[in-house]
């Protein structure tokens, strides 16, 4: 009997002050919205570390006047080297062709006035770490007929450092748009607590327990937050269906594709933090609000 | 039933106490009056009572319960075993007399069936047989505060508790609603009404506490408004 009492007050809440829950509702989903996609780009993240980290190489370019036991003992240096998970070597034709791949289409001109003899010789390292990079540097960097030790780690980690400043900055929107979602709801609150003030009171009156008191309000927040994260649902189910896998679908070559298990496990992280914070937001409101 | 034992309450920010050092008891069954002009504290009695405020110093003993240090959660199952009417009704404008009454049992739990017992039943006791059904709008002063007491004694409560009931009304409903309290005190409740209606005082001749400045200055059975 209290129970439909309960829920039908808090379905009254809502629908009494309908520009507000929408307004709340919608904030709330643009905040989970953000939330959520900066948790799928934070796995994401991380799975690319590991790919990118597994195809990076070190490149020791050799100089020009390498002489031939200078990279026989190089060779029989990196064989040995426990840090070596495997290498190859590339001669300057070799390296030609793979320029010439490279920038054929883009700068004809640049392909057009280089030489295989302008391009230097060099030996690609896979390491078994590749955060050992400075030790191969090391015993490498100052060895008779190289010319350079290249960490190509060191590109990646700049498309990393960009990645983690956007996801901070969405962390950052998501958190300003939380913090306005629940103001709203806070407000929202304070509004269904004013317009049955006068039902309040008599519960209070005749002794209706708190929790019977104040159920309704915080359910009013729950629904809220609850529908809140099923718009923010959709959102990104929407992002994936029709931006990552539609024309931004190129883009999924250089950051890993988003699977559909991790969107739909949204779902139930955004739902749980939705509820659960409108639920803790709503109680305080009320605590302040229907003292005494 | 009820007692103040040297009770003192100074709101905060206030120059003098509301009440000094007030020493009242009253057994089951009573009727009391507590008379006296606007700000001599007797309405802080009731809010004392019903636990909406605590004493500052002293100890306010209800149904054998202190209530100055009952636990917040305690409250809700304390009230239930008071009534209360006041000056301005506080009916539910969107509630026929029946569903006022009725809410106040829903509230605390009674089912829909007990409440299509108890409640036309206590209407027609306070005499609102037959006007169950209208909102508080289309019912007179004197009905709202009937169903008012209705509400307040559905519980069949120990105390009723009454702060100026016939405030808003005039003399002749005023004394339809002390002959509805006096009924209620016939049945073994105990009524304590806080009113500066010298009339009704007089008429009733019942205990009278007036309270001045928040002391004690008269406390007689039987008594007289001046």
């Amino acid at each position: 009997m209290r129970g439909r009492y309960v829920l039908s007050e808090a379905a009254l809440g809502l629908w009494r002050n309908v520009t507000m829950t929408i307004a709340m509702i919608i904030t709330m989903a643009v905040s989970l919205a953000i939330l959520g996609a900066s948790g799928l780009m934070f796995m994401q993240v991380d799975k690319m570390r590991d790919l990118y980290y597994a195809q990076v190489e070190v490149r020791i370019f050799l100089a020009e006047d390498v002489t031939e036991e200078e990279r026989a003992e190089l060779d029989a240096a990196l064989a040995a080297d426990p840090l070596v998970d495997s290498y190859s070597f590339q001669t300057s034709e070799e390296a030609y062709e793979e320029f010439r791949r490279l920038f054929e289409e883009d700068a004809p001109d640049l392909v057009e006035v280089t030489t295989p003899e302008r391009l230097p010789e060099s030996f690609q390292v896979h390491l078994t770490d590749p955060e050992q990079f400075a030790v191969i540097d090391q015993r490498y960097g100052s060895a008779p007929g190289v010319d350079e030790v290249v960490d190509q780690a060191g590109l990646v980690e700049q498309i990393f450092s960009i990645l983690n400043a956007a996801q901070t900055m969405a962390l950052l929107t998501a958190a300003i748009m939380a913090a306005a979602a629940l103001m709203l709801v806070g407000n929202v609150i304070q509004v269904a607590a004013y317009s049955k003030r006068r039902e309040v009171a008599v519960m209070k009156l005749v002794g209706a327990p708190n929790w019977f008191i104040q159920t309704p309000f915080v359910l009013e927040a729950v629904v809220a937050g609850l529908l809140g994260a099923l718009v923010a649902f959709a959102a990104l189910v929407a992002g994936k269906a029709f931006l990552l896998d539609g024309p931004l679908e190129p883009l999924t070559v250089l950051l890993t594709p988003v699977p559909w298990r991790n969107v739909l496990l949204t779902l139930p992280a955004l739902a749980a933090i939705g509820a659960v914070v409108s639920a803790i937001t709503g109680w305080i409101t009320l605590r302040f609000y229907l003292k005494k | 039933m009820i007692r103040l034992e040297r009770v003192t309450k100074t709101y905060p920010k206030a120059a003098r106490p509301s009440l000094d050092d007030v020493d009242v008891a009253i057994d089951k069954g009573e009727f009391v009056f507590f008379i006296g002009p606007s700000g001599s504290g007797k309405s802080t009695i009731i809010k004392l009572l019903l636990r909406e405020i605590t004493p500052t110093r002293g100890r306010v003993v209800v149904n054998n319960r202190d209530v100055g240090s009952m636990r917040s959660w305690r409250i809700p199952t304390f009230r239930r075993s008071i009534g209360c009417v006041f000056q301005d009704f506080r009916l539910l404008p969107n509630r026929t007399a029946y569903e006022n009454v009725a809410f106040a049992l829903e509230v605390i739990g009674r089912s829909q069936s007990v409440a299509r017992r108890v409640v036309p039943e206590v209407l027609e006791l306070v005499g609102l047989g037959g006007k169950e059904h209208r909102y508080p709008h289309e019912l007179s002063g004197g009905e709202q505060q009937r169903v008012a007491v209705a509400r307040a004694f559905v519980n069949r409560p120990l105390v009723l508790l009454a702060d100026e009931p016939t405030g808003n009304l005039d003399p002749d409903t005023s004394i339809e609603i002390m002959r509805l309290l006096d009924r209620i005190n016939r049945t073994g409740t105990t009524v304590v009404m806080v009113t500066h209606d010298s009339n009704i005082v007089n008429q009733m001749r019942r205990r009278v506490i007036e309270i001045e400045s928040g002391r004690v200055v008269r406390d007689q059975p039987r008594g007289v408004y001046g």
